[in-house]
């Protein structure tokens, strides 16, 4: 058996620990060990990647517990590129921590770190749902602390609200969790989907609960509209740093949907008959529509940020429910391109924030190293409006593709159209405001020098735009890989034989386990 | 037996959500802990109740209890333990700070319509 797989997980969980017993009070020593983990993390999963990329179901049954006895993590197409997308993301939003200081202003920073990385890594790649319950919980906890790190009132409140909404979340899931197992005996993804498949149509009042509360749950996480009120000031209010790794959380709902939905409940299930249709891709459009007049109706640049993170998901969640492989091939793109963008923009409004009083998107006196920040501001809002050049453009021609034939095809066109023009002048109107008005004000001369941001800070944010760049430029490869992953999804077989049938302890169920 | 556990879950969740829609954080968190223990009875449920029937095999015994859903019933406490005591932290944190117990945004705040830009 293969251990790499389980070294995502294996290694943040010792990193942590290790950084706060025997770190505690050298930063140096800490920043060292999170930049190498962080780097040992992208060499590890980009191995696991390309491991995975011929369409190999790498299978890790933990204790050698056989599938539906034993947990397992299983690592195909879609949870290596995830994984490997969360290492990338993280290396860069750690330096940009490090480079503005913002690990020094709180303490226990790379601890939390590692272990949201941790709970990040271990959702995409187990195969169990109460395993996955346990990680969500796991990368939750670690938010909790991230997010209110360095204090503050405001900090606070927020981080209460946000804290509560996930425990309500979480409450929803075990519900969910109940459900599923009362009707089916199992929480094995492989297990259930045969098993699901095999509920008498006259009886499926349970199971159907259990897929509707399962699917609440993940478009909390995800910030599906109407469900989405606890992100805008949590994610406005969070160091940005922190903000910018949890442009990754929210895909870890639309991970765990696109999972979930195409494994267990999958489109041509009669059970979940509706769910998509009927109710996702409204609740979807609604929400890139909300997303982006909030990005025009914003005050401040942060939660203008936060916005546009709504607004993203809106557009992948509609690519989703679409459920055809073009769809979630186009979904997969996008998710990628919305996880880059909308770091890179928690990261330029701090670079913004370092020069200046607040965020509101008022004139006032220049920042210091003002040109660069705007031209990263301008790079990164062209991506997140979906403006060619760059990958959010090609992102939505592919969505907008895969809804081509689609019933509902003018519904679809007609809100990404009239959104994307929406969160243009949002952009637009935010940039112009913060960077050029500011040449008319002048700056008090009794006022001190504004703070200029760290090199390394730059060079963070123009690698995560470095990765934008190569997301547009290799976009077919990225393409054709995705396609590929959709393909795997919608014909699981090789998945759940290769977590049912290799061989374990107990794989030979007895007569008295049998549920 | 079965009327007593789903009446007993139905009005922890009934309670928990009456609770948790006051808007103040004592009482939202006391919401919230009714609702985990209302969600550990029901996770312990989903394993068919039976009475006095032994979870591990032993020898002459005829019917046994589920396992798994204590297993699970066990790992939803602790983790919702530690959730609590967190967000019980947490919110004594921000009520000492800004000396108010609301969980939603105070009017005239940046999360609800703004401040004046000045």
């Amino acid at each position: 058996m293969i251990h790499w797989i389980v070294a995502p997980v294996v290694l943040p969980a010792l990193l942590a620990p290790f950084i706060v017993l025997a770190a505690r009070y050298h930063l140096g020593i800490q920043r060292v060990f999170s930049v190498v983990g962080v780097l040992a993390l992208i060499v590890i999963s980009a191995g696991l990647a390309w491991q995975a990329s011929d369409g190999t179901v790498t299978l890790y049954q933990l204790g050698d517990w056989a599938a539906p006895f034993g947990i397992v993590l299983v690592g195909d197409k879609l949870s290596t590129m995830m994984v490997l997308l969360t290492s990338a993301l993280a290396l860069f939003v750690l330096l940009y921590a490090i480079g503005s200081g913002w690990d020094d202003r709180g303490r226990h920073f790379h601890a939390l770190y590692q272990f949201q990385l941790m709970g990040i890594m271990g959702a995409f790649l187990t195969g169990d749902l109460f395993n996955l319950f346990v990680f969500f919980e796991v990368l939750l906890i670690a938010s909790y602390g991230l997010m209110i790190h360095s204090g503050g009132n405001e900090r606070l409140r927020a981080g209460v609200q946000y804290v509560l909404f996930n425990l309500l979340g979480s409450t929803l899931f075990l519900f969910a969790l109940g459900s599923i197992y009362a009707e089916t005996g199992t929480l094995n993804m492989a297990d259930l989907a045969e098993r699901v498949a095999l509920i008498d149509p006259a009886e499926t009042v349970g199971i159907r609960v259990a897929a509707v509360l399962l699917l609440l749950v993940f478009a909390i996480k995800a910030a599906l509209v109407p469900l989405h009120f606890w992100l805008p000031s949590s994610y406005a209010e969070a160091p940005a740093p922190v903000a910018a790794l949890f442009a990754i959380m929210t895909k870890v709902g639309a991970y765990a949907i696109i999972r979930v939905y195409t494994i267990v409940f999958h489109p041509d299930l009669e059970v979940t008959a509706g769910l998509h249709d009927t109710w996702l891709l409204p609740a979807a459009l609604i929400s890139l529509a909300i997303g982006m007049v909030g990005v025009l109706a914003a005050r401040e640049l942060n939660r203008l940020v936060a916005f546009s993170v709504i607004g993203s998901m809106g557009m992948v969640m509609i690519s989703i429910s679409l459920f055809t492989p073009v769809s979630i091939a186009a979904a997969l793109y996008y998710i990628v391109h919305s996880t880059l963008a909308a770091a890179a923009l928690f990261l330029i409004s701090d670079l913004v924030r370092t020069g200046r009083r607040d965020l509101y998107l008022t004139p006032q006196p220049p920042v210091a190293g003002g040109t660069v920040t705007a031209m990263l501001f301008f790079a990164a809002a062209i991506a997140m409006a979906g403006l060619p050049p760059l990958s959010g453009f090609l992102g939505k021609l592919l969505v907008m593709d895969a809804a081509f034939d689609n019933g509902q095809m003018a519904w679809i066109w007609a809100v990404i159209l009239i959104s994307s023009l929406i969160s243009v002048v949002g952009f637009a109107r935010a940039g112009s405001v913060v960077f050029w008005k500011c040449r008319s004000i002048e700056r008090d001369p009794e006022a001190p020098e504004p703070a200029r941001p760290a090199i390394m800070s730059y060079a963070a944010v123009g690698g995560l735009l470095a990765l934008l760049v190569a997301h547009t430029v290799f976009a077919g490869p990225v393409h054709r890989y995705t396609s590929g992953i959709a393909a795997d999804l919608f014909s699981p077989d090789a998945y759940i034989s290769t977590v049912l049938e290799t061989p374990g302890k107990l794989s030979k169920p007895k007569e008295e386990e049998a549920h | 037996m079965e009327f007593l556990v789903a009446s007993a879950i139905g009005v922890l969740t009934a309670g928990g959500i009456y609770l948790m829609l006051r808007l103040r954080t004592f009482p939202v968190i006391l919401g919230i802990s009714l609702l985990t223990y209302a969600v550990n009875v029901f996770l312990f449920a989903s394993g068919r109740l039976t009475v006095g029937a032994p979870p591990i095999l032993q020898k002459g015994v005829e019917t046994y209890t589920d396992p798994l859903p204590q297993a699970l019933v066990l790992t939803a406490i602790v983790i919702s333990f530690g959730m609590t005591a967190v967000v019980v932290m947490i919110a004594l944190g921000a009520y000492l700070g800004s000396d108010d117990d609301h969980v939603d945004d105070p009017a005239g705040s940046a999360g609800s319509d703004g401040r004046d830009a000045t």
